[in-house]
């Protein structure tokens, strides 16, 4: 039986795709999830995989050439089987394999904003508690350089990974044991979004069990990071995959509240440290005046530096965690607001950051600001304490997850030992995306933020 | 000297199967077999003691003939055809997988092999002469087990009164006493053998039960049976010394602590294998080993040394035929770039074929215990059992053993007398994750043993019909 093999739509938004490079000749045989062909998709170099087996007979489309989503490009077959209508017919649009269903089938081939097939390494895994197969499992030489490995154990990419994309792509039918279903059922888990791990993409047990430790290991503590420095040899930021619990996270959530799910997270921080701080550095000269918002916008990119997780975009498709922090200050200007971006304020001394803020809201207000100084940012901070504002809810300014409404200073009565003393204090709102923030994370973030703000020695660390 | 992609050391169940499947995939493949192809399962295991088995079960038939209106007179039983047959058994099965050798263009390099390095292997024939051999691809250890003998316990393996199973296997008749050493597998399908061929049997088993990896459940309903039919069963036993001289052996032991000597003519040792790692190279290569003595493996079957791997019973894990061509056909896969699934050696029935039949899958009731789970068993006998009635094999039970919660089938094991055939519907269920309610879904037809897995399953729903 001859197979179509037609250009697939190997990103989410890929209209088109270059066909790269060729990596069968006709006349070579090919099995089901060899890799044909490179193609450049609308973000990056992926792999065109076989989706049936035989004699790659036919290639209907040359190097650099760039085709629509769904055209034939090349025919699989039988070395005697006759093509020539399948031939005659190129260019004939097929009902294209859809992006969600090739996308986790395709292995980024190069680009750094190529999407990793997520998880494939457990295509084939198996929970090691179980004494079955672990992940690092050894793959054997393999006979053709290149295609092969990837059919192993070791490896699973093209062929082990369709297996493993999602069981809903079977006819819309989803394949799951009986055991992974009620066990999905019981944790309310929807098993169309799992991934299968058993023959055919099946889900099983164990994908049902992963499922929930990756879940668990979201709530998991945020890792310290030290900052990065620009220029340092690491890289600015790190795309994560979206899981599966990921993936429904975010569906479900948009569906509820959309088409950002947001959630809000308030804490009261007490500044009678910074107040003595900014007292202190004061009276050292006019010069080492700063700001409480410097104070806070700081703050902020010091626990954004240890926070990636937070300091993170929203791409649809996947996270991407920043390891620099472009902080994002709002500044209101006649007829609207405009964010300005203080770039790797992470490791900028409070007088930089100072200094900067104050320059680029003069330049906001005279409208003098060139587009890349409001472009970029990581995570925003939005400032309504001068207007009076005890607290309020700031509006995400996407793709970025998260911003901090910071509220005005006050006096205010707060029981300490017993007694009711008078305390400087301040409300911090965080707004968080929940596709990409849970609340476990956006509240350990806010515990950084306040460890730093009640002990603001630490910002001069 | 030839060159091959893959080069197995082995032709037993793992060996062969790795190498049909290499060849099918494509790969040149040899393999070295210093006796004939097959391995123990085929020459001194499986196949020739299903077939005594098969004799013994027609022995113990016939003498209920007489129920069946069939009268046969005396009924003399003489073990030496039942054995003549069994080899020629044994016989046609290894020249079928010498004829699927040659069907495959698998080569057979007759002769014993020794690793040189990771990719060469000296092969010795029968006439001394040495030629190497390489392998491109893969060097594949699968050079199988053998009986260890109970040296520690004065019984040394001596040909003549103590015997291993391969000895036993070629015995012309059966001797009037035996006493047989360890109360696995080997041992209760030995016991059931020469016990219907008129031997007195005597069954020694350390652990305080026979069959000590099955549930404790079938070790008591086989012990019964074995009783019934006048089988000595002796468990918790210690033997303190051995007589042996080429005529008998006097072997004393304690039984739960009660001072016991007996006289045999033949002592079968069916307790210890030990992996075959001696001589063939591994040291020269430095070929890792487990605290066992088995080749450490990774999930992948490669050893410590790139390139090389092993498979089947020097491999460890369970020392099974079924096992090793499992891992054997994984292997050819891995090689063969196919995609392959790693082997569950959680999920691989162990079967004893004695009569009654024993086969289990999965946890005993014991294990489930010690594991914590929440668990509920479902039992069903076979004497209640339409079709075990009208077959005379009412001995025997299915258990079922499922998660409290969600009816994973944790365990099931049967006694009885399809037992082993029976199993595998279970091994399916726990295979593709079924639970007890799909196995209750799947009608079971009447009149069947198998029914009783049907029964059982509902009894561990607390629904059993036939109660």
């Amino acid at each position: 039986m001859a197979t179509k093999v037609m250009m697939e739509a190997l990103s989410p938004t890929m209209e088109e795709g270059r066909l790269v490079k060729w990596n069968r000749n006709e006349g070579d045989a090919v099995a089901q999830g060899d890799v044909l062909a490179e193609v450049e998709t609308d973000k990056a170099i992926m792999e065109l995989v076989a989706r049936g087996a035989g004699v790659l007979r036919a290639r209907l489309l040359a190097e650099g050439d760039t085709i629509a989503v769904g055209k034939v490009i090349a025919i699989i077959a039988e070395p005697n089987e006759d093509i020539a209508a399948l031939v005659g017919n190129q260019g004939q649009s097929e009902s294209p394999p859809h992006a969600q269903e090739a996308g986790p089938t395709a292995v980024a081939a190069a680009g750094t904003d190529a999407m990793p097939s997520p998880g494939v390494a457990q295509a084939l895994g198996v929970d090691p508690s179980q004494g079955h197969a672990p992940q690092a499992m050894s793959a054997p030489a393999a006979p053709t350089p290149g295609a092969a490995p990837r059919t192993t154990m070791g490896q699973p990419t093209a062929h082990a990974s369709e297996q493993a994309s999602h069981a809903a792509d079977h006819g819309g039918r989803t394949l799951a044991s009986p055991l992974a279903r009620r066990l999905a059922a019981e944790r309310g888990l929807d098993i169309g979004e799992l991934r299968g791990s058993g023959p055919a993409g099946r889900i099983v047990k164990r994908d049902v069990e992963e499922a929930i430790t990756r879940g668990a290991a979201l709530l998991a503590t945020a890792r310290p990071v030290s900052p990065v420095a620009p220029g340092a040899d690491v890289p600015e930021f790190e795309d994560v995959a979206l899981t599966q619990l990921r993936k429904t996270i975010a569906k479900r959530l948009s569906e509820s509240i959309g088409p950002i799910p947001t959630f809000y997270l308030t804490a009261e921080f007490d500044l009678t440290k910074v107040a003595e701080l900014r007292a202190a550095m004061a009276d050292m000269g006019p010069e080492f005046k700063v700001s409480v918002n410097d104070i806070v916008l700081k703050a902020v990119a010091t626990a954004l530096s240890q926070h990636p997780d937070v300091n993170a975009h929203w791409l649809g498709d996947r996270m991407r965690r920043f390891n620099r922090v472009h902080l994002g200050m709002a500044v209101a200007i006649p007829d609207g607001l405009i964010t300005p971006v203080i770039f790797d304020a992470h490791v900028k001394s409070l007088r930089q950051i100072a200094a900067e803020s104050r320059a680029l809201a003069a330049r906001a207000r005279d409208r003098k600001l060139q587009p890349h100084e409001f472009t970029g940012a990581t995570c925003s901070v939005s400032n309504l304490g001068m207007f009076g504002i005890d607290q309020f809810t700031a509006i995400i300014n996407p793709p970025e997850a998260a911003i901090l409404a910071i509220g005005g200073l006050a006096d205010v009565p707060v029981v300490e030992g017993g007694q009711v003393v008078v305390r400087k204090r301040m409300r911090v709102t965080m707004s968080c995306d929940h596709r990409v923030i849970d609340g476990a994370i956006g509240a350990q973030f806010l515990q950084t933020l306040r460890r730093m703000i009640e002990n603001p020695l630490m910002l001069v660390f | 000297m030839a060159n091959f992609d893959v080069l197995i050391l082995g032709g037993g169940p793992a060996g062969y199967v790795c190498a049909l499947r290499s060849a099918q995939l494509g790969l040149t493949v040899g393999v070295i077999e210093r006796e004939a192809l097959g391995g123990t399962c085929v020459l001194w295991g499986c196949i020739p003691a299903k077939s005594l088995l098969e004799s013994a079960g027609l022995a113990t038939k016939l003498k209920s003939a007489a129920e069946h209106g069939i009268s046969l007179g005396e009924i003399t039983l003489d073990y030496g055809p039942a054995m003549k047959r069994s080899r020629a058994v044994s016989q046609q099965n290894s020249k079928g997988v010498e004829f699927l050798f040659k069907k495959n263009k698998v080569t057979m390099l007759k002769g014993e092999g020794r690793i040189t390095s990771p990719k060469t292997v000296v092969l010795t024939g029968a006439d001394g002469k040495e030629e190497t051999h390489t392998a491109n691809k893969a060097l594949v250890i699968a050079t199988g087990s053998r009986v260890r003998g109970l040296p520690q316990a004065g019984l040394e393996l001596n040909r003549t009164s103590v015997l291993s199973s391969d000895e036993v296997l070629v015995l012309e008749k059966a001797p009037k006493t035996m006493a047989v050493v360890g109360a696995g597998a080997v041992g209760c399908e030995f016991a059931d053998v020469f016990n219907a061929y008129g031997t007195e049997v005597t069954l020694i088993e350390v652990a305080p039960r026979i069959l000590p990896l099955e549930d404790a459940d079938c070790s008591a309903e086989l012990q019964r049976a074995f009783k019934k039919r006048k089988i000595d069963v002796v468990t918790g036993a210690k033997i303190t010394a051995a007589k042996v001289s080429d005529a008998e052996v006097t072997l004393s032991f304690t039984e739960n602590g009660q001072a016991r000597t007996i006289t045999v003519e033949k002592v079968l040792v069916a307790a210890g294998r030990a992996p075959n790692v001696e001589k063939i190279g591994l040291e020269a290569i430095g070929v890792k080993k487990t605290d066992r003595g088995f080749i450490a493996i990774t999930p992948g079957f490669e050893t410590s040394v790139k390139g090389v791997y092993a498979i089947g019973d020097v491999a460890g894990n369970q020392m099974l035929a079924h096992k090793g061509s499992r891992e054997g056909h994984v292997l050819a896969d891995l090689l063969g770039g196919q995609h392959a699934h790693p082997v569950n050696y959680d999920n691989i029935p162990s079967c004893t074929y004695c009569h009654p039949e024993v086969a289990s899958i999965g946890l005993t009731e014991e294990q489930v215990k010690a594991k914590g789970l929440a668990y509920k068993v479902g039992k069903f006998p076979f004497s209640a059992n339409g079709r075990a009635r009208t077959s005379g094999n009412t001995d025997g039970f299915v258990k079922i053993i499922r998660d409290e919660k969600h009816g994973e089938i944790l365990g099931a094991h049967i006694v009885g007398a399809s037992a082993t055939e029976m199993i595998h519907e279970l091994v399916v269920a726990r295979e593709n994750e079924f639970t007890v309610e799909e196995v209750d879904l799947a009608v079971h037809a009447h009149p069947t043993l198998s029914e009783a897995i049907a029964e059982a399953v509902l009894d561990s729903m607390g629904k059993m019909v036939h109660a």
